[in-house]
């Protein structure tokens, strides 16, 4: 046998650029942590941030069309573009977030950013692995990076809770999942996505195999666990609660968009051919989650818990459109993250703003009379809470409006009714924290709180994207058409 | 046929060890004697793989498993001194639990006929088994290693440094 070599080409590090530059820019601020006094770190944050911009500036580095590196291990296509720049834009919102935070609470040493960073690259080769190694192996770099910063506030009992719940239940999943890329890989004998999918087509035979079908399932639950979908969301509202406000955020809006995107592409890409199996696990699994995570929402008096809750039922619409299956479907998944990354970091700043040191301020009650207080915040505040609701001209109302059409095209009428009953149930919790907001008298003296004027930029660019993908969503919503064409 | 019978035997044999090693693992109220199990049951796995004719896994399994972790896991016993858990007299079922049992049990049923009793078509690798005699075991994983799997063993690099500045960013004392 002769001597195989290989050879890194150019393409091979455009393909993996913006994940190059992020894990670069990584190792840099680790480095400075180690020599730079610890007084003076206040700028490693910024660093962050720049890596994050020139990471989504490496994307401008290479051409639009469908590349592949490294055998096509990994994928440069539309989609994974798509995903790669809600990846950085939550990432950038996410750091600029914690700028303020990370100095309140303590928590402000580089490594925090470098596992912010990391994770970033996990959840960028996630959305862009064309094979199951990848996609495994960007999962545990996202993964532990994240296990790590729910737990980073180590005095606090809640968020090492957090971290110790989301370890132990995610190395399970990650378990789960691995043991069923390995029956997919027993039944067709390669990792490849594309791969996988040929064998399917040739040999229908292979489709029906229990062993497929065991591993079919087995991939829903290492999905489901990341994705929070009932009934493996039962670790999300105290992990979501324990964990700094500004990983809340994070794990709610870019865990979730990277493992929407694998998910896409490994069942639609890889496995089209089983949807008569997987299609109706799905229906219900999205019936279940959107009901049961807006029912215990109802129920909330934490803000946090809450939120956690209205993030398992938006899973639960994201997957109508999942079920739902055609080219509409996948675009309203891809347009309904985007949307959904705005709103959700959005709230979760102003949750962050309105706390202070050692009191996070997390009680619906505590948002009586912010309205008074603070008009602007309250109003960024009514904004989110509308568009999380689902009431034009926000996001949120594009996003519900394209998931259920699709769904009725699709002719899945039911899902689109109980996701439609879904979302009048939903509108109770959100409007509530409006009421404190607006028409609750705060008791006792007011709180004083400094706004960092980071955080506040947040707010206002979170605020920015869900009006503008509100009024005008049809541009956003063609390119989430064009980046899935490539998928089929 | 005597050979064929040989390794049936012993298949079957080391097969037992490594299951009775586990229930002893998760039975033991002792930590210790759990972890001992654990290393009968890492070596019995070994030898499994050395039966299905992977040397190389075989030596990883009993350097990294047998050896790296089970010292690490011996090390932790010996630092947080953990007692011997005191036998709990009654043992509550709760509905949660049978559930969950049954459950558990049917996902056995099924990987037992996905993999056990209907035959997997997979498609073979490049490498035949004489191939494979010739070159060595070591030397063709290396080689997809290095090559085809170049960049996903870059990434287990990453994965690591992330576990090292966890591991450091949790338990240091001064920050």
């Amino acid at each position: 046998m002769n001597l195989v070599t290989t050879q890194v080409t150019v393409m091979d590090l455009i393909v993996i650029a913006p994940a190059l530059v992020l894990t670069g820019c990584a190792l840099v601020i680790l480095l400075l942590s180690a020599f730079v006094p610890t007084g003076r770190r206040g700028f490693l944050g910024y660093c962050a941030v720049a890596g994050v911009v020139a990471a989504m500036a490496s994307l401008l580095w290479g051409n639009d069309g469908a590349q592949s590196g490294f055998n096509g291990m990994v994928q440069r296509d539309p989609f994974a573009l798509f995903f790669t720049v809600i990846i950085g834009i939550i990432t950038l919102l996410t750091i600029l977030a914690s700028l303020g935070y990370a100095r309140r609470e303590g928590i402000d040493f580089g490594e925090y950013y470098v596992l912010i960073l990391f994770a970033s690259v996990g959840m960028m080769l996630m959305a862009a692995g064309g094979n199951f190694l990848i996609i495994f192996l960007g999962l545990e770099v996202m993964s532990i990076a994240i296990y790590v910063l729910a737990g980073i506030m180590r005095d606090d009992a809640r968020s090492v809770e957090a971290a110790f719940k989301y370890f132990l239940l995610g190395a399970f999943a990650s378990a789960f999942f691995l043991y069923g890329i390995a029956l997919i890989y027993a039944s067709t004998g390669t990792f490849d996505l594309t791969g996988i999918n040929r064998v399917f087509t040739e040999q229908s035979s292979i489709r029906i195999l229990p062993i497929v079908i065991t591993g079919l399932a087995l991939l829903i639950v290492g999905f489901g666990f990341k994705i929070a979908l009932v009934p493996f969301h039962m670790w999300t509202p105290d992990v979501y609660e324990g964990a700094p406000t500004t990983i809340t955020a994070f794990m709610a809006t870019g865990v979730k968009a990277a493992a929407f995107a694998a998910f896409v592409r490994v069942f639609w890409h890889a496995l089209p051919q089983l949807q008569p199996y997987w299609v109706e696990i799905m229906w219900v699994l999205a019936v279940a989650t959107m009901t049961v995570g807006n029912i215990i929402a109802l129920v909330q008096t934490n803000i946090k818990r809450m939120l956690a809750y209205s993030s398992i039922a938006h899973a639960g619409y994201i997957l109508v459109a999942f079920v739902a299956g055609n080219q509409l479907g996948a675009a309203s998944i891809l347009f309904y993250l985007l949307a959904y990354c705005f709103m959700n970091i959005g709230a979760f700043t102003v949750v962050i703003l309105l706390g202070k040191k050692g009191e996070e301020r997390t009680l619906i009650s505590d948002y009586a009379g912010v309205g008074s207080r603070h008009p602007l915040l309250a109003a960024a505040m009514a904004i989110f809470m509308f568009s999380l609701a689902g009431v034009p001209p926000t996001a949120g109302f594009m996003a519900k409006l394209y998931v259920f059409s699709t769904a009725i095209q699709a002719g899945y009428y039911w899902l689109a009714v109980i996701g439609v009953l879904n979302s009048a149930v939903a509108a109770y919790y959100y409007l509530r924290v409006l009421i404190y907001v607006y028409f609750r008298e705060q008791e006792g003296e007011s709180p004083i709180t400094q706004f960092a004027p980071a955080a506040v930029l947040v707010v206002v660019i979170s605020a920015w994207g869900v009006l503008h993908l509100g009024v005008l969503p049809s541009a956003f919503f063609a390119m989430a058409q064009r980046s899935i064409q490539f998928l089929r | 046929m005597v050979e064929q019978v040989f390794y049936w035997i012993a298949f079957i044999m080391t097969s037992m060890t490594a299951l009775f090693a586990a229930v002893m693992v998760i039975t033991r109220s002792n930590p210790i004697s759990a972890a001992m199990f654990l290393v009968l049951n890492f070596v019995s796995v070994a030898i499994l793989y050395l039966l299905l004719r992977f040397p190389f896994i075989a030596v990883i399994q009993v350097m990294i498993y047998a050896g790296a972790i089970m010292m690490l896991v011996v090390f932790v016993i010996m630092l947080l001194n953990v007692e011997e858990e005191e036998r709990r007299k009654k043992i509550a079922v709760s509905l949660a639990q049978v559930i969950s049992v049954v459950l558990v049990l049917m996902l056995c049923a099924q990987l037992v006929v996905g993999v056990g009793i209907q035959k997997i078509p997979g498609k073979h690798g490049a490498f035949t088994a004489e191939q494979l005699a010739e070159v060595g075991d070591v030397k063709a994983v290396a080689q997809m290693l290095f090559t085809t799997y170049l960049f996903p063993f870059e990434i287990a690099s990453i994965i690591l440094l992330v576990g090292i500045i966890g591991a450091v960013i949790l338990s240091k004392k001064e920050r």
